[in-house]
């Protein structure tokens, strides 16, 4: 490879203007000898720039090609759509709350199954786990989030779904058909199989997160708080969870986003119906799931409207979400000084 | 005084009974988080296992309802979008990693943009589709390989762009200095010094951009659209790994199911493989001869 002296730079340009009377010294003739890279320099960096800008272009395309291509329903329902309850593409009636509904139960359930097992994950990997298990019990935890979606849902149809039919859903209408949450029929497919498949997706997501953050507490106010007589939980508690908490929270945000906008394992076993009904058993619908399993067969503009407004409203619903997340495990990993109260 | 010892007796074995439930408790959580890991693993591989045949490689799909065929085409077209989409997103992602970290260093700019590529990240992945689905597919009027790409490849830039940029922040300033010190043009230190100095972190970062999308489904849904038959074409419907994993995961027919775990682990073998050369590579050291 030549080194960067060998070849004098083809592009010679007219050297800056000496004060009169001067003789120009050694070191800059040589200089001067080689040319510029001034021209090559400016070049790099404005492609450099213009590929950073393309991603800031990429997005802003994509918000107004949904927001184009959603007109039509969005003039004629207005924010009603978002409320109605129907769902006839026959006679070009579209809201879409069932949607909304199920991915937001769907999330819910997610959240309150993944959100005490991530943090109870963080705690035995930075606090208690012996040093020889942390790297590949990070490493395992990691492996969920290489699965793909279409991988969970595959074995969500043959696994999971037996499972929570022939085992789980019996106890718990046994158990908790009392609440209406747990009540016939049992299909195995439906909010409950959804919610715990995307509760295995979204824990290396929250898992990470929270260990990060609690890795990032510093240490002396573990010590401090050991060196009051604390036990070990006590120390978590107070030292490490409190110093920790607006990060956590930020984690399960983020873990919410993307429990949001998961689209193919949910498809596979959320059960595809739009109602909205209290029992978890029974089958629903995503909004994400909808676009996957209609948007081919929409015929007309009005459906294919419909469909990509309830994308647009996936869409933004994440950006805010995601914001919201990046922010609070920011202002947690970066500077902001803990607090002991 | 021996009421007030009493009293702490109790209150110390409440704190130790506490301190014991916390750890069983984590450890109860470590295993339950652990299990469906090593379930789907050894599902996949005991269902993938016994499926995976010559055939599997080498022969195109049957019809519905057959038994035989294969996914020869699916590895194939996984392969070409999986080659668009890293054409695509590896040089804009790793110059967007260049210019926040080498020329927009706390300027607003390089704010907007960090900001953009985490949105850019958080975009689900069916709107990817849906989106991609109206930039290109509407207008060419038909599904292409091509449009199945771009969206994998927009899918990649992220990733690739923060941890680029994450790497290059980590080469120490001599090395930049050292380099202009000597000479080197501008351009020039950044892509054969400081580039170079973090390229196995770059490297990771592709990687697991790649690894990222090479599952993914929900893009690839309205833009490759999928195909039974061979296709190496640009402009025509091409097959993937994971939308025939998903097309036969729903079809009615036994034999198609088994050809849906067969493609399941290999599609896995595929991500795990890259995701431990990965592995391998960063805990062998972020940066090439620095230090």
């Amino acid at each position: 490879m030549p080194g960067p002296f060998d070849t004098p730079d083809p592009v010679k340009q007219t050297p800056p203007a000496l004060p009169p009377g001067q003789e120009p010294s050694a070191i800059r003739k040589f200089l001067l000898s080689r040319g510029s890279s001034a021209l090559a320099d400016r070049g790099f960096r404005w492609l450099m720039i213009g590929c950073a800008l393309s991603i800031f272009a990429i997005v802003a395309l994509i918000a107004t090609e949904l927001v184009m291509r959603s007109q039509l329903t969005i003039a004629k329902f207005g924010l009603k759509f978002f409320f109605g309850t129907a769902w006839d593409p026959v006679n070009g009636d579209f809201g879409a709350l069932p949607f909304i509904y199920g991915t937001l139960v769907s999330s819910a359930v997610a959240l309150v199954i993944a959100v005490p097992l991530a943090v109870g994950v963080s705690i035995f990997i930075t606090e208690m786990c012996p040093k020889f298990l942390r790297g590949p019990l990070s490493f395992l935890t990691e492996l969920l989030a290489a699965i793909p979606s279409v991988v969970y849902g595959l074995w969500a149809i043959f696994v999971l779904v037996p499972l929570l039919r022939e085992h789980v859903n019996p106890v718990l209408m046994k158990l908790f058909g009392w609440s209406g949450l747990f009540v016939e029929p049992n299909f195995g497919i439906g909010m409950l199989a959804a919610g715990v498949i995307l509760s295995i997706m979204i824990l290396p997501v929250i898992s990470s997160l929270t260990r990060e953050v609690m890795t990032s507490v510093p240490h002396s106010q573990r010590e401090a708080v050991l060196a009051l007589g604390a036990t070990r939980w006590e120390m978590i508690r107070m030292g490490v969870l409190r110093n920790a908490r607006i990060g956590i929270v930020g984690s399960i945000i983020l873990g919410l986003g993307r429990a949001l906008g998961e689209t193919m394992a949910v498809t596979m076993v959320i059960g595809n119906r739009p109602d909205i009904v209290k029992n978890l058993l029974a089958p629903g619908y995503s909004m994400a799931s909808v676009i996957a399993n209609e948007f081919s067969e929409a015929s007309d503009d009005m459906y294919l409207s419909a469909l990509i407004e309830i994308g647009l409203a996936l869409f933004i619903v994440t950006i805010i979400v995601n914001a919201l997340a990046r922010l609070l495990v920011w202002a947690v990993t970066r500077g902001a000084p803990a607090r002991v109260n | 005084m021996t009421n007030s010892f009493r009293v702490s007796k109790a209150n110390h074995l409440r704190r130790r009974l506490a301190d014991h439930a916390a750890s069983a408790l984590a450890v109860a959580a470590t295993i339950i988080v652990v299990a469906p890991l090593v379930a789907i693993f050894v599902y996949l591989l005991y269902k993938g296992a016994s499926s995976l045949n010559l055939d599997f490689f080498t022969k195109i799909p049957k019809g519905p309802g057959e038994t035989g065929g294969g996914m020869a085409n699916a590895i194939w077209g996984s392969a070409i979008l999986l080659g668009i989409g890293s054409l695509l997103g590896v040089p804009i992602g790793i110059a967007a990693g260049i210019f926040l970290a080498e020329y927009g260093r706390g300027s607003k700019l390089a704010n907007i943009v960090r900001f953009t590529a985490d949105v850019l990240n958080g975009v689900p992945s069916i709107v990817m589709g849906i989106s991609v689905y109206s930039l290109i597919v509407l207008p060419q009027k038909h599904f292409s390989a091509f449009a199945g790409g771009v969206a994998l490849g927009i899918m990649m830039i992220p990733t690739i762009t923060r941890t680029t940029e994450e790497m290059l922040l980590m080469v120490p300033h001599a090395i930049r200095e050292a380099a202009l010190g000597l000479g080197v043009p501008n351009w020039r230190s950044v892509l054969s010094i400081t580039l170079r100095t973090a390229s196995p972190g770059v490297i990771t970062g592709c990687m697991l951009a790649f690894a990222r999308v090479a599952g993914e489904t929900a893009p690839l849904l309205f833009t490759a659209l999928g195909n039974q038959f061979w296709s190496s074409s640009l402009n025509e419907p091409i097959a993937a790994l994971p939308l025939q994993i998903y097309t036969y995961a729903i079809s009615p027919y036994d034999d198609w199911h088994r050809l849906a775990w067969a493609g399941a682990l290999v599609l896995i073998l595929l991500i795990m493989v890259s995701v431990s050369l990965v592995r391998y590579v960063t805990t062998r050291g972020v940066l090439k001869g620095a230090n």
